[in-house]
């Protein structure tokens, strides 16, 4: 047994003549919570339907759990648990009904019990007959997540499985992700949320359908090789006029009354900023690089780098 | 459990599809309620043999002859003379438009020549723009004019062989479809409108509403999605079958000489053959708009070269093999002959193959262009 959940090589998928993912290299270990990150477009989505067998890689090769991703699609479904970026059960089937025909397709027995045992554990047994349309947000998500995971996979791929959910139950349903994950499960999620990467043992971070940075993210973050600093005072304005285009100056952006300006070139940057803050009657200090920083100008370069 | 096939699987999906046809009211109601609409519409317009019809009388000279033929015609019941007496250019414009049905011409010469043992003509001249509402009226003419003037003629009247002749003239239609034609054909449009779009709908509603993607995640394999898909629309086209044969039966009281059971084969045969191309429609369609336009770019030439429009050997050569390459067409061949003639099995053994083809290129067909991925 390959201790890998995830190896994918030179992963290509072309729409018309659009590459819309463009030779990935990525392993995912097994037991890992692995965060897949880009922004909207990047091929986020497509790039988890290949490794799912739901659509066929027009390049490269790859295993999921040991299977071939071209070859062994039914094999890879049984033991994958795919959540769909969009609510996908039906709308005009009950909460009981969604979970029954998962229940079937996969032959699972005892079934009724098992349905039984998913829609408490949901918490939702009080509401098993209500239609899934008239869910809200929340709650689809959790059918979904529950769903997914009746068939004990040894493998989540969850698209997004945060948007439009509030913090609360966004706290709670990664706190369901590390459960499943310490009890042996690889996780694959992908989403735009900062706090959330941070919440992942590693990330891989897709920027134009390239794979532009992977590790943790005290990795992606060193290996960004940036520099950040922060300039405070009475005229913070003039100064982020000023900075705009100077020498090493490659992003600069408020945070509260704050500015933080950051550049990959530490010595030119120091200059500038020195300088502006100097001229505006501002105080410049180093500061930590952070996370976001990093994936603004990952996207940044990255843009610069498709033709 | 198999790879290939399961009946757990299979009973999973088929009781998600009927559940959610049980939900959705209006279409289910739709796929009983409009077999029975369009069968009273079309049947009650075909079948009904309608009296009383209005008609104008052009005869210059009205003498006891004259008289007679018209209160014979009267009697029948089928003619209520609006104008007793048009002359030629009004009654041309009275059935040119639509005021009358019929225009009875008596020559002026018409007493003469019967009291002279001449041959005596009279021109019927009949709206068959809807053939079937004038056939039952002319097709009393012969005899009540014969007989009407032996009696008003007495000795004097035309012996047997030279009668009187009575010219019709089918405006506007020349030929006439005979009206039993109509409802068992019927039947194979009703089934092929309501199965193959339908059919068609509910795969192609899984892509729109993105609800695929997560069926092609699970482990269902193409064979099944497609029998959990049509089976279901099997047992609805089960039940308008049996809705529109009692009716025929009971409303239009249509002859039925031929063995039910061969009936039966022959229907069960042609709703698989049109469910299966109701799937394959929708594997070939990304939004239900397509579906449905597809569904209807198949349903109007099949209407028109099956031979349920126009008598099928009536049609040019090239036309008649197009026919052929419709499902319907072999249909109404095989209900018309067992249904209303009588035939064997053996005799329709032609139209059986023929729709077995149907069955087996078509899920071919079906099996491969379904998508197992989503691209
Ligand atoms: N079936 C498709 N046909 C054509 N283009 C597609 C298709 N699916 C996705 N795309 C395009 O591929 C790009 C990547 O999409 P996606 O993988 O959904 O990105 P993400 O999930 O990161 O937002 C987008 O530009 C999208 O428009
Ligand atoms: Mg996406």
């Amino acid at each position: 047994m390959t201790t890998n959940a995830i190896t994918v090589r030179e992963l290509t998928k072309r729409f018309g003549d659009k590459t819309v993912v463009n030779g990935i290299d990525l392993s995912v270990r097994r037991g890992e919570i692995m965060g897949f990150l880009g922004p909207n477009g990047s091929g986020k989505t497509t790039t988890i339907r290949m490794m799912c067998g739901l659509l066929e890689p027009d390049f490269g090769t790859g295993t999921v759990l040991g299977h071939d991703i071209r070859r062994e699609r039914s094999a890879i479904k049984r033991k994958v648990g795919y959540m769909t970026q969009h609510f996908s059960f039906y709308d005009d089937l009950t909460i009981a009904e969604n979970l029954h025909f998962v229940a079937g397709l996969y032959a699972m027995r005892p079934k009724r019990q098992i349905v039984k045992d998913t829609l408490e554990d949901l918490g939702l047994a009080s509401r098993k007959d209500q239609l899934a349309g008239s869910l809200s947000g929340g709650w689809k998500q959790r059918l979904a997540l529950a769903a997914c995971i009746m068939h004990k996979p040894e493998l989540l791929m969850l698209d997004e499985p945060t948007a439009g959910v509030d913090p609360k139950a966004r706290r709670e349903f990664w706190d369901d992700i590390h459960e499943l994950a310490n009890n042996g499960l690889t996780v694959l999620v992908s989403t735009h949320y900062m706090d959330e990467a941070e919440r992942c043992h590693r990330i891989a971070y897709l920027s134009f359908g390239n794979l532009v940075a992977i590790g943790t993210t005290k990795d992606v973050v060193r290996d960004a090789g940036l520099t950040t600093m922060i300039i405070e005072g009475a005229d913070v304005p003039s100064a982020a006029r000023a900075l705009a285009g100077e020498e090493g100056v490659d992003q600069v952006a408020y945070f509260g009354a704050t500015l933080h300006v950051v550049g990959s070139d530490a010595r030119a940057l120091k200059r500038s900023v020195t300088r502006i803050a100097a001229e505006t009657d501002c105080t410049a200090v180093p500061a930590k690089t952070s996370l976001e920083d990093v994936f603004i100008q990952l996207m940044n370069t990255s843009r610069d780098n498709t033709p | 459990m198999s790879r290939f096939f399961s009946l757990t699987r299979l009973r999973a999906l088929l009781s998600k599809e009927s559940i959610q046809m049980r939900r959705d009211r209006v279409t289910f109601a739709m796929m009983i309620g409009v077999p029975l609409v369009q069968l009273m519409l079309f049947g009650f317009a075909i079948n009904t043999d309608p009296k009383e019809l209005p008609a104008a009388l052009v005869a210059p000279t009205q003498d006891r002859f004259t008289r007679a033929m018209v209160s014979a015609l009267e009697l029948t019941g089928y003619y209520r003379f609006i104008a007793p007496n048009a002359t030629a250019t009004q009654a041309e414009a009275m059935i040119a438009r639509g005021d009358v049905a019929f225009v009875v011409t008596v020559p002026s010469d018409f007493g003469r020549r019967i009291e002279r043992n001449d041959r005596a003509a009279i021109l019927i001249e009949a709206d068959a723009t809807d053939p079937s509402v004038a056939s039952g009226a002319i097709s009393t003419l012969s005899t009540v004019a014969g007989r009407a003037l032996q009696r008003e003629a007495g000795d004097a009247a035309p012996q047997q062989d030279r009668g009187v002749e009575i010219i019709v003239h089918r405006r506007y239609n020349p030929e006439g479809i005979t009206q039993y034609n109509i409802v068992p054909g019927l039947l194979g449009v009703i089934l092929q409108l309501t199965m193959v779009m339908m059919t068609a709908m509910a795969l192609t509603r899984e892509a729109e509403r993105g609800t695929m993607e997560n069926l092609l995640s699970m482990p269902a394999t193409p064979l099944e999605i497609m029998l959990g898909k049509v089976l279901p629309y099997l047992a609805v086209g089960a039940i308008q079958v049996v809705v529109v044969l009692a009716a025929a039966k009971l409303m239009f009281d249509v002859p039925f000489i031929g063995s039910l059971t061969v009936v039966l084969a022959g229907i069960f045969v042609f709703v698989l053959a049109l469910v299966i191309l109701g799937y394959l429609i929708s594997t070939v369609s990304r939004t239900q708009m397509q579906a449905m336009q597809l569904t209807f770019f198949f349903f109007l030439p099949s209407l028109m070269l099956s031979g349920f429009m126009f008598p099928f050997r009536g049609m040019p050569q090239w036309a008649q093999h197009l026919g052929e390459i419709f499902p319907l067409t072999h249909f109404l061949r095989l209900i018309r002959s067992v249904m209303l003639k009588g035939a064997e099995a053996q005799t329709v053994a032609d139209s059986f193959v023929a729709l077995g083809l149907f069955v087996v290129l078509l899920s071919v067909a079906a099996l491969f262009r379904f998508r197992r991925t989503l691209d």
